[in-house]
């Protein structure tokens, strides 16, 4: 009952923080058609920045600052770069958003080195805030949980109820119907952008002292938000959501089991032979699929709904 | 109001448009007519910045070939595209507020106009635009861009594929909207519209005006109705 329990609050704490990094990329997806690689190095920037930032002035100040900073600096790239490159087609678009994910990664090593950044959680927040069966479960999870909760709160209410939301929304079908309406498609595509990797740099300042600050953070992180995207269709933000809770379910619960295939024909009473084929592949177990599981899920769902859980494009 | 002179527009190689002169006045229907893949539409999307003009498009007396569609919209064009654009996760209603471009300015369709007009609008407001009929989202289309108020607006085949009664409600609502001093450019492939309501008809053949008239001398000339028109 524990594990599961324990579990099911950690999947959510990380699936909310997995909505923070998809909610950005899949809108940006969804309205400019941009595969965004460089989204996770926003996140990772959002933790350096944070770092730094809470060295002169704490963390509080750095929580507010750095997304602000990464906000700007995405905009500045869509309006000065990815703009330019649109006229190119989607291909250089990609290479233009690669080109730059290694850029970032290359300016960490440059400033910051190869070496994990001390980036600790604020003394305020580094207690317990309760006890469940044997474990304690820390206050900064809480906090983290309440920060997602409340972007996602705030995400639906601009979306649903603002006339920048609703501009926003058409968008994701129509861009080009939206500008003839007389509405300045570009600017909004500035302003998703710019706001999508503000997120980003918020799941950065909140989870880089909770999982680790270090210049691997984005290529760790980077392909799992790319897979929720795809399993909770591209462009569709309750997608990203149901898919964020998913993935982070399935990697949370699969560190748990130590059970592998030898076991599940045991209960069957089918033992192998003394010489089978593949022999390892019979023994690895559960708890060492986790980095596995979210990718198995994204091919199935790409052979059975390529589409996604809510997405509405097939391509 | 609206002169076109010497406009060309490509979709890559493809040379579509090939020198197209046209003029609406104010308070005119004009009716563009052709058969398929003449590039009618692509006029309507050139003068509204949705494909690349090459040549001039004065509107008001300023040239505003090359400008981005959605400043040639705050001029005052409205564009109705064939296909309909209309937003299907969006509501009736936020459809239509979509095509607000200024809330403060005053408009000359304010949105109970547009439910006198269309009533089954108003029934259907807080439903997704993505369930209504093609006849409905025809009417939701035309109605979006009038709430933008536009001085002249492009009315790209807004008949195709709708039932005869359905046909007669569009062939209304663009009286309607001439009566109350805007300018249309009606596309059409058909006669049925254009000869009832135009003042004055084009006809396109490979991306080139090929008869400028009135609705009576169009029918005068049987050999243009032959050439350009017949299937």
């Amino acid at each position: 009952m524990e594990f599961y329990v324990i579990s099911l609050l950690n999947s959510l704490v990380f699936g909310m923080l997995l909505f923070m990094l998809s909610s950005g990329l899949t809108l940006i997806f969804g309205m400019m058609g941009v595969l965004n690689f460089a989204h996770a190095s926003f996140y990772m920037l959002g933790a350096y920045f944070a770092f730094q930032i809470s060295q002169f002035a704490g963390f509080w100040t750095a929580l507010v600052i750095a997304p602000i900073l990464i906000g700007l600096l995405g905009a500045a790239v869509e309006r000065f770069g990815l703009r330019t490159v649109h006229k190119h087609g989607h291909v250089a678009e990609l290479l233009f958003t690669f080109g730059l994910a290694f850029m970032i990664e290359e300016l960490i090593l440059l400033i910051w080195g190869r070496v994990a950044l001390n980036y600790q959680v604020p003394s305020s927040l580094d207690f317990t805030i309760f006890r469940l069966f044997e474990s304690d479960f820390p206050v900064y999870r809480l906090f983290m949980l309440a920060i997602s909760v409340f972007i996602f709160v705030v995400l639906y209410l601009l979306l649903t109820k603002t006339r920048t939301g609703i501009i926003i929304q058409a968008s994701l079908t129509h861009p080009e119907g939206v500008g003839m309406l007389g509405h300045n498609v570009p600017r909004i595509f500035m302003l998703v952008f710019g706001g999508g990797s503000a997120l980003a740099g918020l799941a950065g300042v909140i989870g880089g002292n909770y999982l680790m600050t270090s210049p691997s953070m984005a290529i760790l992180l980077g392909p799992i938000v790319f897979v929720v995207i795809v399993i909770g269709g591209m462009g569709s933000l309750t997608g990203a959501l149901i898919a964020s809770l998913l993935i982070a379910t399935l990697q949370t619960f699969a560190v748990g089991y130590d059970y592998s295939l030898i076991d599940l024909l045991a209960v069957f009473n089918i033992e192998l032979g003394p010489e089978p084929w593949f022999p390892d592949l019979w023994r690895i177990k559960v708890e060492n699929t986790g980095p596995l599981l979210p990718y198995l899920l994204m091919v199935i769902m790409l052979i059975l709904r390529p589409k996604g859980i809510m997405g509405e494009r097939e391509s | 109001m609206l002169g076109v002179k010497n406009l060309n527009a490509y979709y890559g190689r493809s040379h579509i448009l090939q020198g197209v002169d046209l003029e609406i006045r104010d308070g005119e229907i004009v009716s563009l007519l052709g058969r398929n893949g003449v590039g009618r539409s692509t006029m309507c999307k050139a003068v509204m910045g949705l494909v690349k003009p090459h040549g001039t498009v004065k509107y008001k007396g300023e040239n505003i070939a090359g400008l981005p569609s959605h400043a040639i919209a705050h001029k005052g064009i409205g564009y109705v595209p064939e296909d309909r654009w209309i937003f299907p996760s969006l509501t009736v209603l936020q459809n239509l507020q979509l095509g607000q471009k200024d809330l403060k300015k005053q408009s000359r369709w304010s949105l109970e106009d547009i439910y006198q007009l269309f009533p089954i609008l108003e029934e259907r407001s807080k439903l997704r635009a993505g369930l209504l009929s093609g006849g409905e989202q025809q009417m939701l289309t035309m109605c979006r861009t009038l709430m933008g108020d536009p001085d002249l607006i492009m009315i790209d085949e807004p008949t195709e594929g709708l039932a005869p009664k359905i046909v007669e409600l569009v062939k209304n609502l663009i009286s309607e909207i001439a009566k109350r001093g805007v300018s249309v450019l009606l596309v059409e492939q058909k006669l049925t519209i254009a000869l009832k309501i135009a003042n004055r008809l084009y006809v396109m053949g490979h991306g080139k005006i090929v008869f400028e008239g009135t609705p009576q001398e169009f029918q005068k000339n049987a050999s243009v109705r032959k050439e350009w028109l017949e299937v």
